[in-house]
């Protein structure tokens, strides 16, 4: 592989990198005919980033000759090369990427101002490609708004929290911080921001849920966003599924898959037979309102939200309702002595890691062969046979 | 138990943030005491906080737009809210532009200040956030440790010179030593000093003024006082550094009253603002 960027491109791909460091400890490198993927993921695998940058964003890029080559670093080394984003943009004018596999070295070499020249080799391992199974396409939910209006929002959320509840409802969007079960909540201050639905560029809801997922990862596509200007779109369903945080323009795509927290298996075949009986409240439209009780009703019941708000149910839902009710058994094995004394277990589902065939190398590749892998393994390269 | 308090004005919000994060740099948590015309912060000297207290205390037509209150009881027509500084801090920076901010007191999960603020937005609704801050209720029999603490009957009176000045001062010694000797006498000397087996190091400060305190009663033996005496107090070098990093109020006034052997009591006024901080003496 050989590749060279140029001028504010270099900034983007140091801003990936900075992005993906928040996401994992290793950064895993694929260099295909149709563009650079990098990814990471994270050590409980509830959190995976791709960047893909097609050949466009390059000045030059070639591809290797053998199609099946991937390797992986340790993310720190390579953001080292991309440290200080300032003096990158004063003074680097291109930066060549080289792949020399029989040496095993990474070479990124930077051509900076009055000829000076920094060249780093990095050593890589081999591995195996890294791809998360996931669907954004299919997902009943899409928000999409400017970086500024993500920033601004979780602007008002404290940098020591970690989780963020996002509802939905015809014309609004909540935010919530969330509160783990075992934490005091007379202690822990509570906020709440509601967004209206013309603020987003593009709002479509197919069903009321609740999501919970981890700021962090959010906060990390956010700085990307922001510097490149670009939208973000939120792609979702059910809690428990994963989010999809995307962010494309014509020479990169980003998407960051994130787990939501699932709610008990337990609770939720009980809701499924509330739901037939009766109508789901659609969460109430007074911001005030924030009881605890009903909050968690409404999210468990949302699901039959969506009748009544579209009559026809969501075309692609049945997918990831099998997948779903496969994680829950798993989730119900696991947790069976926990399922009595504590009602809403806090459990973030693991993404799906299949093998992906050279072939299928498409970000929205859905394999047979993919299994799904609930432990954290740090060591396992996501390939599972 | 009723409260509800609206701010409008960008300027009263500002000022209103400052107090509260001055409160926040020197306490965890305080009493927030709300009568109809004052709103009080009050940390009363415990061992727990070091012996230190504090006392705060706003007119509240200078700040809110709106105020409303219905005490414990018509006789009593107050309430004892113990709050973190910190989260009404937080919940105000995040409201910094906010066209209004409400604060009330609601029953939620506990009892909260419920903190809502309407935000400018990119469409025709605006942004709507809420922070629910929990609080305690204090009940009334224990509302006699927080009233208004009674001027000590100092021995030295003076005005302080400009706190950045002392601040860099007291950061400096604060290096050397944990404790720092606060000296003063009516002829409007005061002296920073710190002593170790190493090093003792002094800063003068000189015509500073003595504040004129009209009824001379709680001066007690002060006529009988010789000008040049020096009074003093051996406090935590720590929390005169909180309070002087910490206020973000730019008094008009500042002043210190030294109990000898016993107490710091320093002072700062604004027109609508009053704080009070009392830092132990140490043996």
């Amino acid at each position: 592989m050989d590749c060279v960027s140029t001028g504010g491109n270099v900034k983007v791909l140091a801003k990936a990198i900075h992005s993906l460091s928040r996401i994992g400890e290793e950064l895993y490198l694929e260099p295909m005919e149709d563009g650079l993927t990098l990814r990471a993921v994270n050590s409980s695998r509830s959190a995976f980033a791709c960047f893909m940058l097609s050949p466009l964003f390059f000045q030059r890029y070639q591809a290797p000759p053998d199609q099946a080559f991937h390797c992986k670093m340790p993310i720190k080394s390579v953001q080292a090369v991309f440290r200080s984003l300032s003096s990158l943009e004063r003074s680097v004018e291109k930066c060549r990427i080289q792949m020399n596999s029989e040496k095993s070295r990474l070479t990124i070499t930077l051509h900076c101002k009055h000829g000076l020249l920094k060249t780093h080799n990095l050593s890589f391992q081999d591995c195996e490609s890294l791809q998360a199974v996931f669907d954004k396409e299919s997902r009943g939910n899409v928000l999409q708004a400017q970086p500024r209006l993500w920033v601004d929002t979780v602007l008002h959320f404290p940098p020591s929290l970690e989780e963020v509840c996002v509802s939905v409802s015809g014309e609004r969007v909540w935010l919530k911080n969330h509160v783990e079960d075992d934490a005091d909540p007379s202690r822990a201050m509570m906020t709440e921001l509601c967004l209206s639905s013309e603020e987003f560029d593009h709002f479509a809801i197919s069903s009321q849920n609740s999501i919970t997922f981890c700021l962090k990862e959010l906060r990390g596509l956010l700085t990307f966003a922001e510097s490149s200007g670009l939208p973000v779109s939120m792609y979702f369903d059910d809690p428990g599924s994963p989010v999809v945080l995307s962010v494309s323009d014509s020479v990169l795509e980003a998407n960051f898959v994130l787990a939501t927290l699932s709610e008990d298996s337990h609770q939720h075949s009980h809701s499924n037979s509330k739901a037939e009986r009766c109508k789901a409240q659609p969460p109430p439209d007074d911001f005030m309102s924030d009881d605890m009780d009903s909050y968690l009703i409404a999210m468990e019941t949302s699901e039959l939200a969506v009748p009544s708000y579209e009559p026809a149910p969501h075309p692609c839902s049945t997918n990831h309702r099998a997948r779903l009710s496969s994680t829950r058994q798993e989730e119900e094995e696991e947790e069976e002595e926990e399922l009595l004394d504590r009602p809403p277990s806090k459990k973030f589902c693991s993404l799906f890691f299949g093998s992906v065939l050279p072939a299928s190398t498409q970000l929205t590749s859905q394999t047979t062969r993919s299994q799904e892998v609930l432990a954290s393994d740090s060591e396992d390269e996501g390939e599972k046979e | 138990m009723k409260f509800r308090a609206k701010i409008n004005d960008v300027g009263c919000l500002n000022h209103f943030t400052r107090v509260v994060n001055t409160i926040t740099k020197l306490t965890k948590a305080c009493v927030l005491r709300l009568t109809v015309n004052n709103v009080y912060f009050v940390l009363s000297g415990k061992v727990a906080n070091g012996g230190v207290s504090m006392w705060c205390e706003l007119l509240q037509v200078n700040f809110f737009d709106e105020y409303q209150l219905e005490g414990v009881s018509a006789d009593s027509n107050e309430i004892c809210l113990e709050v973190a500084p910190e989260n009404l801090s937080r919940a105000l920076k995040t409201a910094q532009n906010a066209k209004f901010v409400k604060i009330k007191l609601t029953k939620k999960h506990c009892p909260c200040l419920t903190l809502a603020a309407e935000l400018p937005s990119l469409s025709s609704v605006s942004r709507v956030v809420t922070h629910d801050i929990p609080v305690d209720v204090i009940p009334r029999r224990l509302w006699h440790d927080f009233k208004e603490p009674s001027m000590p009957d100092f021995d030295v009176s003076i005005y302080l010179p400009p706190l950045k000045t002392m601040k860099s001062v007291v950061d400096r010694m604060k290096n050397l030593s944990n404790y720092l000797v606060v000296e003063a006498n009516l002829s409007g000397e005061m002296n920073l000093k710190i002593e170790t087996d190493l090093v003792s190091v002094t800063t003068h400060f000189k015509n500073l003024g003595n504040p004129p305190w009209a009824d001379d009663a709680s001066q007690g033996g002060g006529q009988s006082r010789p000008v040049e005496a020096m009074a003093h107090a051996r406090v935590d070098i720590r929390k005169l550094q909180q309070f002087l990093n910490g206020q973000q109020v730019n008094p008009s006034k500042a002043m210190c009253n030294i109990v000898d052997q016993r107490i710091v009591h320093l002072i700062l006024l604004q027109e609508d603002v009053s704080l009070q901080y009392f830092i132990p003496a140490v043996a």
